[in-house]
């Protein structure tokens, strides 16, 4: 119940900041406008739908960006130099689609290497991210040089061309990174609530122990987590990589930090357990609307830092007044019966 | 009155779900050593904690020296000097013994701290105590009976006019017990008054000048301790005459459904925790395991269900050998356990009633991959049902549910999965006696229907209740196994106490 509270209390936050944005500026609700700002917020929504299931089983995934920025390059540099294979004397180069899916693979694979630093080694989550943080970024350096792949539109001539679809692509008139956006937050949110995987997470998180005792393989729940979490960056790279039709190794830094407070936006404790993917599309689309009003309404960039923090910082003091309030609702509703 | 240091009067604390004390008027006097008994949940460890000052009472008020406390407070009791000694240790293990005596209160010398000071005090404690240790090793590294020994003299350093004990003496040897209680009879004679907790009956009457009984969060009794003897004070922890026990019966002798062989497990540090234990649970038998608290009851629950990696020995359900096998393996097998710690080891906080009923179950009970409503509501009502749990709705929150409820929807979830062997640890801790009444009720439904049960508990009324057969520990090894007629509570006592092997086995 206080799950739903919590949900409609960021809700009340997201409509008001819709309200004021419209009454303030005539530019903001516009088509033009909200389509550029739904595109941002999927991508920031999609990192934060495989950190909420991370989130939920108590841990934290540190690594997303630099996830999202080594699939990008891994897709520019098979897309634009193909596999040179020194030893024959060949380069091979892969169909878009196979392409995709050998920089999604490689974003799992990272994830199933946090999984296992933090399930078999019991690494703590914290520090094996932030270890994989630094280890992918530096992969996707090393693999590009440091450069940037520019074009990606691929060669009619090797068959590989079509990968821009995924950023700039639509279906029936809507862009490509928000359809992502809707299925996979329906997915998500269907995984949550209607899977024993998903029951799983919330118990890992709620109380590791307890599930433990009550059969939950609980390191394979948490290996699982991330792996999902590092496919979904990969997915995001993708997709900012098509949109700007180039890779560049840089891309997607910092994109855990907003990640992580989509997360905590939305009503999910840090400490695991309690919250869902609701809370956190939400929560993106909190973060989005007031970057994108922010610049609407012509405030200083810094000041637009300042804001966020203010008001991540905020939202979760009121979280917290009202958890005490719930607990207090409980004790006395306890102490009557 | 003057003697009288610190009263509780008409104290009363109420918990979410029970009432943990009822009007309960206690005085401490000067060099008076006062014995606490009652049963686990009747309220002894609240009654000392409020004296300290940690839990203020819901109503009634504290009187020191006569004069009424404003108000209470952990600071306050220690301006008082007054000083306690939890069941748990409250010791930094990263720590020296020294810095953890003057924690919170150093020596101080120019700003900084003082520690020859420190070490000499600390040394002339420790000498005390008789416990020629290093003031400067960890804490951490010490073994437990020493580290309780640390503990007492952080409490001796302070200038202490009230010393709460709660059971003190449960991590120390023999030897080190003999020590701890001429300290305390010196400190009694120096004017402290003393409230001393324990399970050991036989040791309260040996050092206690006074005894008092709660029962449920009353007090039900209270004597001078020259006046009573072990079954009085049994009689009035469990409010029936110690001879009444409810007749168990006997169980028709069936293949052994769960069997455990020469199991050993060592602590980290090197100590046993079990040494080859080895007994059996028969299909339809209720088995009680009764010990002393650290004998070994828990860690024994918790090897058998494969928490503990560095168990050895054999353990076989149905024939079935399980040590290869994990705790899910294990579940899926047909074990099924009931924590000792509720909080702790069972509940998940802030998810609803349904879906702490049926984490064990979730893959079972969904069809394709796919968890439906009615797929777990059902089977979730007729577990409410069956086991008559009292919840607002299966979608409230587990925490609104009183202990008692609590329980029933630990032990509902054990039995989704239809267990043929049931392994409960203090099943029944902290929860009202009437909710305790159907829990065993229930537990012994289920034998009757076929499984086997193994239930430890550090109440012998809980295990005469329930029994069948008895096996006792007492650090780490089975050292009795009784019928049901002859686990008397002498008997049992006895054999928890004991230091060596098996003394004698009784059929």
């Amino acid at each position: 119940m206080t799950l739903k509270l919590l949900q409609l209390r960021a809700l009340l936050v997201l409509l008001a900041l819709l309200a004021v944005f419209a009454a303030l500026s005539p530019a903001f609700l516009t088509t033009g406008n909200m389509t550029i700002l739904i595109k941002h917020v999927a991508i920031n929504a999609i990192l934060a739908i495989g950190m909420t299931f991370v989130i939920l089983s108590g841990g934290i995934d540190l690594s997303v960006g630099s996830v999202a920025g080594l699939a990008g390059i891994v897709a520019g540099a098979l897309l634009n130099k193909g596999l040179v294979l020194t030893k024959w004397g060949v380069v091979v180069y892969f169909h878009t689609w196979l392409v995709i899916l050998i920089a999604l693979a490689v974003g799992a694979l990272v994830g199933a290497m946090n999984g296992w630093l933090v399930s078999r080694i019991r690494v703590a989550p914290f520090i094996a991210t932030l270890g994989t943080l630094y280890v992918a970024r530096g992969a996707a350096l090393l693999l590009s040089g440091g450069a940037t792949y520019p074009d990606l539109a691929g060669r009619q001539e090797l068959g590989n061309t079509g990968f821009l679809q995924l950023g700039s692509g639509t279906v029936v008139g809507v862009p490509v990174p928000i359809v992502f956006m809707v299925i996979l937050a329906g997915l998500g949110l269907a995984i949550a609530l209607r899977t024993p995987f998903g029951r799983r997470v919330y118990a890992v998180g709620g109380n590791e122990r307890a599930a433990d005792l009550s059969g939950v393989r609980v390191k394979s729940v948490k290996l699982w987590v991330y792996v999902i979490s590092g496919f979904l960056a990969a997915l995001v790279g993708l997709m900012i990589a098509a949109q700007l039709a180039s890779a560049h190794p840089a891309t997607g830094e910092t994109f855990e930090l907003n990640a992580i407070a989509a997360v905590v936006l939305g009503g999910t404790s840090l400490s695991g357990g309690r919250g869902g993917i609701g809370g956190t599309i939400i929560g993106a689309f909190v973060i989005g609307v007031l970057a994108d009003g922010l610049i609407l309404l012509g405030v200083s960039e810094f000041w637009q830092i300042v804001i966020k923090g203010l008001v991540i910082v905020s939202a979760v003091v009121l979280d917290q007044l009202q958890d005490r309030q719930a607990q207090r609702a409980v004790a006395l509703l306890r102490s009557n019966s | 009155m003057n003697d009288c240091v610190l009263e509780a009067r008409g104290v009363s604390v109420q918990y979410p779900g029970t009432l943990a004390l009822s009007n309960v008027t206690y005085s401490l006097r000067r060099g008076q050593i006062g014995a606490l008994i009652g049963e686990n949940g009747a309220g002894k460890s609240t009654l000392v904690r409020v004296l300290a000052g940690i839990t203020q009472p819901t109503s009634g008020q504290l009187v020191c020296d006569g004069s009424p406390l404003p108000q209470s407070g952990v600071e306050m009791a220690a301006r008082l000097g007054i000083a306690i000694i939890h069941q748990e240790l409250n010791l930094c293990p990263n720590l020296t013994i020294e810095e953890n005596i003057f924690l919170g209160r150093e020596r101080t010398r120019w700003g900084l701290i003082d520690h020859r000071e420190q070490r000499r005090v600390t040394s002339q404690l420790l000498g005390r105590l008789n416990l020629a240790v290093d003031p400067s090793l960890r804490v951490g590294d010490l073994p437990l009976g020493q580290q309780q020994l640390v503990e007492i003299a952080k409490a001796l350093a302070g200038n202490v006019r009230v010393l709460m004990m709660d059971e003190p003496t449960s991590a120390l040897s023999a030897h080190e017990i003999v020590t701890l209680f001429r300290i305390v009879r010196e400190l009694a004679a120096s004017g402290v008054a003393i409230v001393y907790i324990s399970h050991r009956l036989e040791e309260l009457l040996e050092i206690a000048d006074t005894v008092t009984v709660l029962r449920d969060g009353r007090l039900v009794a209270e004597a001078p301790a020259s006046e009573v003897d072990v079954p009085w004070i049994v009689e009035q922890m469990t409010g029936r005459s110690a001879a009444s026990s409810q007749a168990a019966g006997e169980v028709a002798v069936t293949e052994p459904i769960l069997t455990v062989d020469g199991l050993t497990l060592f602590h980290p540090h090197g100590r046993a925790l079990l040494r080859d234990v080895s007994l059996q649970v028969r299909s339809g038998e209720i088995v009680g395991l009764y010990g002393l608290m650290g004998a070994g009851r828990t860690e024994l629950l918790e090897s058998i269900m494969g928490l503990r990696a560095a168990a050895q020995g054999s353990i076989a359900l149905g024939g079935k050998a399980l040590d290869k096998l994990d705790t899910s393996e294990r579940i899926a097998a047909g074990l099924a356990m009931v924590p000792e710690d509720r909080k702790t080891a069972a509940l998940f906080p802030g998810h609803s009633v349904l879906s702490n009923l049926t984490i064990s179950q979730v893959g079972a009970l969904a069809r394709r991959g796919w968890l439906s409503p009615t797929a777990e509501q059902v089977p979730g009502q007729q577990m409410c049902e069956r086991l008559t749990v009292k919840t607002p709705g299966l979608n409230a929150p587990i925490d609104s549910l009183s202990g008692g409820n609590q329980q029933k929807v630990v032990l509902g979830r054990c039995l989704m999965t239809a267990p043929r062997a049931l392994l409960l640890d203090e099943p029944t801790r902290g929860v009202d006696v009437g909710a305790k009444e159907e829990l065993h009720e229930k537990i012994r439904q289920l034998a009757k229907e076929g499984a086997g049960v193994l239930v430890a508990s550090s109440e012998l009324d809980e295990i005469r209740a329930l029994a069948h057969r008895v096996v006792v520990l007492s650090r780490g090894q089975v050292s009795g196994e009784f019928a049901h007629h002859a686990a008397s509570d002498e008997a049992l006592a006895c054999a928890a106490s004991a230091n060596g092997a098996i003394q004698e086995v009784r059929t």
